[in-house]
């Protein structure tokens, strides 16, 4: 068991927990990950180890709620306990250790930026953090980074900091001077636009991929990405890669697997709230290609 | 199962040789294949008390008990068989524990057609003894009387053991070294003990109940189990070495191999491990999991081994309406137990025979939509002796479908590995180990899986029990060396 000692909510739906994990707090690196389940009958979840306090043996964990799983773990309050954690997986990032480094993150994937972020600045490199959100509301860990360097904000809105993509701050950056390396996380059209805009410039590139993940180790494949037309696995081999390498269409695609699935399991959730809604739910599910379902029978 | 007071010898005279030879060998009850076609439950029902005991009857108590060889373990076939018949449940199952630690796990999924049964006395005119069907009743039998069992509490010795990986080789390993005195920790990687037991083979043919009554004795007995550590991330092998007096690799080979063909990754194509775990670990098949997993009407699974059987058996229970096992090779060349695919076939599972996948084709929205194939036919004998299939030219067509499952075999794994460079492995990653199962590092051993490649649950607890035998003896106890069992070659893939 793995008691929250700590909650505080970053933005509407993204929501920071501090879980007691002492041999992972000790040994984790940047960029590497853990993979969660709530309790009996719960799923697997990999979640990136945002922060860790070796002395008080404690990871942060950051957390988007975007389906029943996730809205489950979000929920916990302090003194809850999260049964299984597991890690830390997945390869740590690949540092450089001079010069200049922009990090991107978009949404959620600025928790997984951050300890990037925090040891480049610690190693000496020059940081520049780009964040971005819908919204005001919507931008996270801006106070965080900002101990790592200069942070850039941009709102689609416009209701916040620059108005406008991340990719045109970096734009920006790119055009004003060399950068070393570039760190971009967020959500996949995201990541594949910030690759193709440092390609002509030639700046290394390092994407984080969120694939979908079931054991983290490497024995079921479904993790698998493709990177220069090879299949590696983003549990093992990952999550990072060289952005200008993957295809991000596939990846894309690929995330899209249980769409239906999380739909109605959102639904039978919310009914749990709203009787209601638990009327619909007798309604089976579509039956063109597979049906993502617990069971459909 | 009906409880009848057994029968004594004063009911029941023994019977003579040809009076034994008269008995017909017992058929398994099933659930009828039309509806388990649809459910969970396991298939095989399980024998009375008075069946199982008249099926006991039939064997003839050989001089030289051929039995006792076939099975890679020498389980003393004979010995349970009498004790059995003669009602005393007890005894027999004091007998076959003491040879087998996890027999309500053998006597469900051991081959037996080619090990024990294969070469019994009575196979060679009409039917073997059901030794597979005996066992399971035995074992059962003892899971439910754990009171009637004989426990001896053994003196603690001080000495530390640490076991990586909790399938079949990991569990016998410490089972046998508790019984020794000695403290065991097993890690494992995921969240709950049982490897393959639990995470692979399905509820219909080895009920999970079943594997954790098993890992709840072992708990009972002293063992710690410290699920969620992955040997090679939250502890390297070194650091368990230095904490423990001596280290057990049991971890599997659990890496799944795809077929390297266009459209892999296409959705709705997984590999067996992950259709299997997502099902059978995450309990997708039940209403309540939280873990999807794809229904898809028509299921094409490659390969012709268990995993294979298991994973199109399992695509039928999900509703799929066309099941269909894709494989290179005939019927006869199926690697799978007879009693699988005895099973798929009852269960109206299709069987596409002499055929090898080519390509995934997929719709524009990035579905599968079809296997496209290609005819094979026998052609030279390989390294194994087999006629190595080979492609007809032309002969390709298509299965159309909107899921494949992969099932063409597993590889090692380098997590654990890569963290430990003294650790000798073969140029496939095979652990490697000497006679007395210990690896290149002093007081690490290793079994299963990890050293021969995908083999059976049974090698895998034989190389757990001579393991235990060997670490004791390195740790300075008595323990004799079990039976050798001979470590062939890593099996080629399904
Ligand atoms: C679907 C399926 C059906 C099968 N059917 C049969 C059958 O009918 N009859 C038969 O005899 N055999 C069958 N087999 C084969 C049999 O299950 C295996 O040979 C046997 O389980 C091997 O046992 P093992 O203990 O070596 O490894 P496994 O059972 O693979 O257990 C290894 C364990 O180690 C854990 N692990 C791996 N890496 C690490 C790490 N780095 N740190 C910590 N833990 C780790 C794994 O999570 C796993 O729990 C089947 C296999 C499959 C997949
Ligand atoms: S362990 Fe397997 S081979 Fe040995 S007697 Fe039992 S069923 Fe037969
Ligand atoms: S999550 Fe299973 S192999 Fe990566």
């Amino acid at each position: 068991m793995h008691p929250i000692v700590a909650r505080d909510q970053l933005s509407p739906n993204v929501t920071r927990l501090v879980v007691e994990a002492p041999r992972i707090a000790e040994i984790r690196r940047p960029g590497q990950f853990v993979i969660v389940r709530l309790g009996e009958g719960a799923e697997r979840i990999p979640l990136t180890i945002a922060d860790a306090d070796p002395a008080a043996g404690t990871i942060s964990l950051i957390i988007q709620s975007v389906g029943a799983s996730t809205m489950d773990l979000v929920a916990l309050q302090p003194g809850d306990a999260i049964r299984d954690v597991a890690g830390p997986l997945g390869r740590p990032t690949d540092l450089i250790d001079q010069g200049r480094a922009v990090c991107v993150g978009g949404g959620v994937g600025t928790a997984v930026v951050y300890p990037i972020a925090e040891e480049l600045h610690r190693r000496g490199v020059s940081v520049t953090s780009v964040i971005g959100g819908r919204s005001r509301e919507w931008v996270i860990l801006e106070d965080e980074l900002r101990t790592a360097g200069e942070v850039v904000v941009c709102t689609d809105d416009g209701s916040y900091g620059r108005h406008g993509f991340v990719t045109e701050a970096l734009r920006d950056l790119c055009d004003a001077g060399p950068i070393d390396e570039v760190f971009a996380v967020g959500p996949v059209p995201m990541m594949r636009a910030v690759a193709e805009l440092t390609r002509p410039y030639g700046i290394r590139t390092t994407a984080s991929l969120n694939a979908i993940m079931v054991d983290g180790t490497g024995m079921c494949g479904g993790c698998r990405v493709s990177i220069d037309g090879q299949s590696r696995y983003a549990c093992v081999d990952g999550p990072e890669f060289d952005a200008h390498a993957v295809d991000f269409a596939s990846l894309a695609d690929r995330l899209t697997t249980y769409r239906s699935f999380e739909q109605e399991a959102l639904a039978r959730h919310e009914a749990c709230l709203i009787p209601a809604l638990a009327d619909r739910l007798g309604d089976p599910p579509p039956t063109t290609g597979p049906v993502a379902g617990s069971a459909a029978r | 199962m009906t409880e009848e007071r057994p029968p004594t010898d004063e009911d029941r005279p023994a019977l003579t040789q040809k009076e034994r030879m008269a008995i017909d060998r017992v058929a398994m009850p099933e659930q009828d294949a039309a509806i388990r076609a649809v459910n969970f439950r396991e298939v095989n029902l399980g024998l009375t008390r008075q069946i199982a005991m008249l099926e006991a009857e039939r064997c003839l108590q050989c001089p030289k008990p051929y039995c006792i060889g076939g099975c890679p373990v020498s389980v003393n076939i004979p010995r349970f068989l009498k004790l059995l018949r003669e009602g005393d449940l007890p005894a027999a199952a004091d007998s076959l524990l003491d040879d087998n630690a996890l027999p309500c796990v053998t006597g469900r999924v051991c081959p037996q057609e080619s090990q024990c049964e294969g070469v019994c006395l009575r196979a060679k005119k009409g039917n073997a003894v059901a030794i597979g069907h005996l066992e399971r009743f035995v074992a059962d039998w003892a899971q439910a009387h754990p009171d009637e069992l004989i426990h001896l509490k053994p003196k603690p010795t001080g000495r530390t053991i640490a076991i990586v990986g909790s399938g079949p080789a990991g569990l016998t390993a410490a089972g046998e070294l508790v019984k020794l005195g000695h403290a065991v920790t097993i890690f494992e990687a995921f969240h709950a003990a049982g490897g393959v037991l639990v995470y692979g083979i399905p509820e219909f043919r080895l009920p999970k109940d079943i594997v954790q009554a098993e890992v709840d004795r072992l708990v009972a007995d002293g063992v710690r189990i410290e699920p969620n550590s992955i040997i090679g991330k939250t502890y390297t092998l070194p650091e368990l070495r230095t904490r423990f007096d001596a280290v057990f690799l049991a971890v599997g080979a659990g890496l799944p191999v795809f077929m390297d063909v266009p459209g892999e990754n296409l959705k709705g194509v997984y590999s067996a491990n992950e259709y299997l775990t997502r099902v059978n670990l995450m309990g997708a098949w039940n209403p309540g999991s939280e873990t999807p997993v794809l229904h898809g009407q028509r299921v094409a699974v490659v390969g012709g081994g268990n995993v294979a059987m298991d994973s199109v058996r399992t695509a039928r229970r999900l509703g799929a309406d066309e099941a269909m096992i894709v494989y290179r090779r005939g019927r006869d060349e199926l690697p799978a137990r007879a009693e699988e695919v005895h099973h798929a076939e009852q269960e109206g599972i299709r069987f596409d025979l002499q055929v090898a996948p080519v390509e995934v084709l997929g719709d524009e929205k990035g579905w599968v939509r079809a296997l496209r194939c290609i005819r094979m036919e026998p052609g030279e004998p390989d390294a194994s002796g087999r006629a190595r299939p080979v492609p007809i030219p032309g002969s390709e067509f298509e299965i159309p479908c909107e899921m494949v499952v992969v099932a063409i075999g597993t590889r090692s794994n380098p997590l654990l590995t890569a963290t430990a460079p003294d650790l000798r492995v073969s140029d496939r990653g095979y652990i490697e180990i000497d006679e007395t199962g210990m690896t290149s590092i002093d007081g690490v051993f290793a079994g299963g899986d990890i050293v021969r490649g995908a083999a059976t649950v049974i090698l895998a607890m034989g190389d757990g029990k001579r393991a235990a035998a060997a670490i004791d003896r390195y740790l300075g106890g008595e323990a004799p060396a079990a039976a050798d069992v001979t470590v062939e070659a890593a099996s080629e893939p399904a």
